[in-house]
């Protein structure tokens, strides 16, 4: 029988492969944004288990709404790296040092 | 059958992941995401949201991941420098992983429902003689209206903001200035000549 338990656990499995993600690609803006996406899904993942076995359908509209806002967050990081590509003609993000100090 | 289900898909969900982190070519990494997708869509159907795992199939692949996979093909990007030194950070980036993943597993383990909350043993379905999409539907557009209105807002937001962050204007280019139109007067633009006879007039 699968419990809540085990869909906790997937979903935090996510999310660390997200959190590795960033460590490993750490100069690949692109693969940045997609580990991103990755631990949205994991919070959309807890957030529809628990509405699931909580018999509530809140947790489902929440899940919704990190929806909207990882669509927006998709759009506007993609154009930030198009202008930056634009600009630098890299997309590397150990470059994005103009404004030190 | 729920069992290999759920297995099937939270499987080749981690192993989507894995590969989208992992690959050497970003438009695999695309890809394994849309694979991922499509596997946390089966999961939240197991789990009873058919209306989300819809919106998840077409708003993330139908959407994001194009859009990756368009930014991905569009800008000439060296992948190979990018990649140069990644496994410097391997052993950093694995101990913060597994400290956040035994830590999450903790908190999984010894969390208990507090008191006064109801932890259903089986799945939730909707009220009976109504759809997840009505039951969805229902609060959506009665208690999270304004939460509801404020997320289009958002998006309204977002789409603006990528417009202007990305909207080149290109010199040397004949365009219509419709400001510059309307606000021509006669003032600036007639002149009134008295020409004499047999001579021209000076433009």
């Amino acid at each position: 029988m699968i419990g809540l338990s085990h869909y906790l656990t997937v979903s935090a499995a996510l999310f660390v492969l997200g959190v590795l993600g960033i460590f490993l690609n750490r100069k690949n803006v692109i693969i940045i944004l997609m580990s991103l996406e990755l631990m949205l899904l994991a919070v959309n993942i807890n957030l529809v288990a628990f509405s699931s076995f909580l018999h509530q359908v809140h947790g489902q509209i929440f899940a919704m709404f990190v929806l909207t806002v990882a669509a927006g967050e998709a759009a506007i990081g993609l154009a930030i790296l198009v202008i930056y590509f634009r600009g630098r003609g890299t997309i590397a993000s150990d470059q994005a040092d103009l404004l030190k100090g | 059958m729920a069992v290999f289900a759920f297995y099937l898909f939270a499987g080749l969900l981690l192993t989507g992941g894995v590969m989208v982190i992992s690959s050497k070519n970003p438009v695999h990494s695309v890809l394994w995401l849309i694979v991922c997708f499509f596997n946390a869509a089966g999961l939240f159907i197991l789990l009873g949201a058919e209306f989300l795992a819809m919106l998840l199939v077409i708003v993330y692949v139908g959407a994001v991941a194009v859009l990756f996979l368009f930014v991905v093909m569009m800008l000439d990007i060296d992948f190979a420098t990018l990649r140069r030194g990644a496994l410097k950070y391997l052993p950093l980036g694995l101990g913060v992983a597994g400290l956040i993943m035994v830590e999450m597993l903790l908190a999984v383990g010894t969390w208990e429902a507090g008191t006064g909350v109801a932890m259903m043993p089986d799945l939730g379905s909707p009220p009976p003689g109504m759809s997840n999409t009505q039951w969805i539907g229902s609060q959506l557009y009665t208690r999270y209206l304004f939460v509801f209105q404020a997320a289009g807002l958002l998006l309204l937001v977002a789409m603006l903001g990528a417009i202007v962050l990305t909207h080149r204007r290109r010199v040397g280019q004949k365009k219509q200035d419709i400001a510059a139109q309307v606000a021509r007067t006669p003032a600036g633009t007639v002149r009134g000549v008295a020409v004499g006879s047999g001579q021209g007039v000076e433009l």
